[in-house]
């Protein structure tokens, strides 16, 4: 269960929300709202550990996540804006050098199968430079195929898919969520998840 | 703690392997600027014999330098050093990784090419092995303290100027007991002292310099 409480974040001079907290049971998604710069990146990243609130507390299984540190870390998965893909690696190479990073047991018959299903298949060892802007989120988007950890953090997944791509990664989001899991996640799209509970907190 | 390391360093080579040309641009670089002495000063002996530990030293800095810019700006950029930071380690030990590939890419070559070099200032064999010696002793410092210049300076503009500003002057005394060995040794002293101390520079500095580079790493992150 992650909780979070009292939230304040300061951005320079600017307050952006105080005040702020939630409470998300295992199943459940939260949904993340707001115009541009009504701090949802900078929430995402006090999930995420990456930047202390100025007030307030986020607690992981009751315990608060700076002080359960890297325990914290080994059940978050994050996919943000950036692809966080190397342009030298192939697919293939940088789904396993970011599962050996994260210490996950990810094989290569595993690795290649989480391709195919992103639709990249035949593409595992081209380098990635040589892929289009789609592709690329793709690669980035096939971590979360084996996923295995309870919590997902999402920001704007849905970024430069097509169609099919965003139904698909729609229905693996609802997967994780029928497995126990918890997802919290930004978008602009509307996009609709079948399974769990949805919550929606709007910022600003 | 090791399986970490020796993956982050695993990762490190794979892509300077294919990115050889940052690699041979440092090494050619030293090459160059050590060679530009014996014809610039003239081919008297003993001038050239005094000058070489000097000079191999100073260009070995600065071929250092050369590279630390990119040792965290291409990971920050694509995304991935968020990854790591997020990666259920300590930063430190992904930073320790990252120092060890950067040297192993930096400082090695330089060490494995400098007795080549050493020959046109008419050093000795004893002064050839005493300077492979301090380089490669002395190198992982550089890496290690210039992590921590890297990591200060990312996302700046101008970062580049303000890292040699930062890093150099830390670099002095690996500078004067590397380079002090090979003199010790070329004037019959024995560089023992000195690369003791230079020893412990290096173990020191690969100790400290990644957690100081970490806690500089996530001020960048925030």
């Amino acid at each position: 269960m992650l909780e979070a409480d009292n939230l304040e974040c300061v951005r320079g001079e600017r307050r952006l929300f105080a005040g702020l907290g939630f409470r998300l049971a295992a199943g459940e998604l939260l949904y993340l709202q707001g115009r541009n710069g009504s701090g949802k990146t900078s929430l995402l990243r006090m999930l995420l550990g990456l930047l202390p609130p100025e007030h307030g507390e986020i607690r992981w299984h009751g315990q608060p996540i700076r002080k359960l540190a890297d325990d914290y870390r080994a059940d978050l998965c994050y996919l943000g804006h950036l692809n966080a893909i190397k342009e030298e690696l192939t697919p293939l190479e940088n789904l396993l050098a970011a599962a050996r990073l994260a210490d996950e047991d990810l094989s290569e018959d595993d690795a290649i199968d989480a391709l195919e299903q992103v639709g990249l298949a035949g593409r595992e060892d081209l380098a990635c430079k040589y892929l289009s802007q789609g592709q690329k989120r793709r690669v980035a988007l096939a971590r979360l195929v084996k996923e295995k950890r309870p919590l997902w953090i999402l920001d704007e997944p849905f970024v430069a898919l097509d169609i099919a791509a965003v139904d698909w990664l729609a229905g693996l989001i609802s997967g994780h969520l029928q497995r126990g899991g918890l997802a919290v996640m930004t978008t602009h799209q509307p996009v609709s998840i079948a399974a769990g509970t949805v919550r929606e907190l709007r910022l600003g | 703690m090791f399986k970490i390391i020796l993956a982050v360093v695993g990762r490190d080579l794979k892509l300077a392997m294919r990115r050889q040309a940052d690699i041979v641009s440092a090494l050619f670089f030293f090459i160059i600027v050590v060679s530009l002495f014996p014809l610039g000063v003239g081919p008297e002996p003993d001038l050239l014999r005094t000058l070489a530990p000097g000079v191999l030293w100073v260009a070995a800095l600065l071929a250092t330098m050369l590279s630390l810019p990119r040792l965290f700006a291409d990971d920050y950029r694509d995304g991935t050093l968020e990854q790591l930071a997020l990666a259920p380690h300590p930063l430190g030990l992904i930073v320790t990784g990252k120092v060890i590939a950067h040297w192993l890419c930096s400082g090695l070559p330089l060490a494995l090419i400098a007795p080549v070099l050493g020959v046109q200032f008419d050093l000795s064999a004893e002064a050839l092995i005493v300077l492979t010696g301090t380089i490669l002793l002395g190198t992982p410092a550089l890496s290690g303290i210039g992590a921590i210049g890297a990591a200060l300076t990312l996302g700046l503009r101008g970062g580049g100027v303000l890292l040699s500003l930062l890093v150099l002057p830390l670099y002095i005394p690996v500078l004067i007991f590397g380079a002090g060995a090979v003199d010790a040794t070329v004037s019959g002293l024995g560089g023992e002292g000195h690369l003791s101390l230079l020893a412990a520079l290096t173990f020191a500095s690969l100790g400290f310099a990644p957690w100081a580079s970490a806690a500089a790493l996530k001020i960048a992150l925030e």
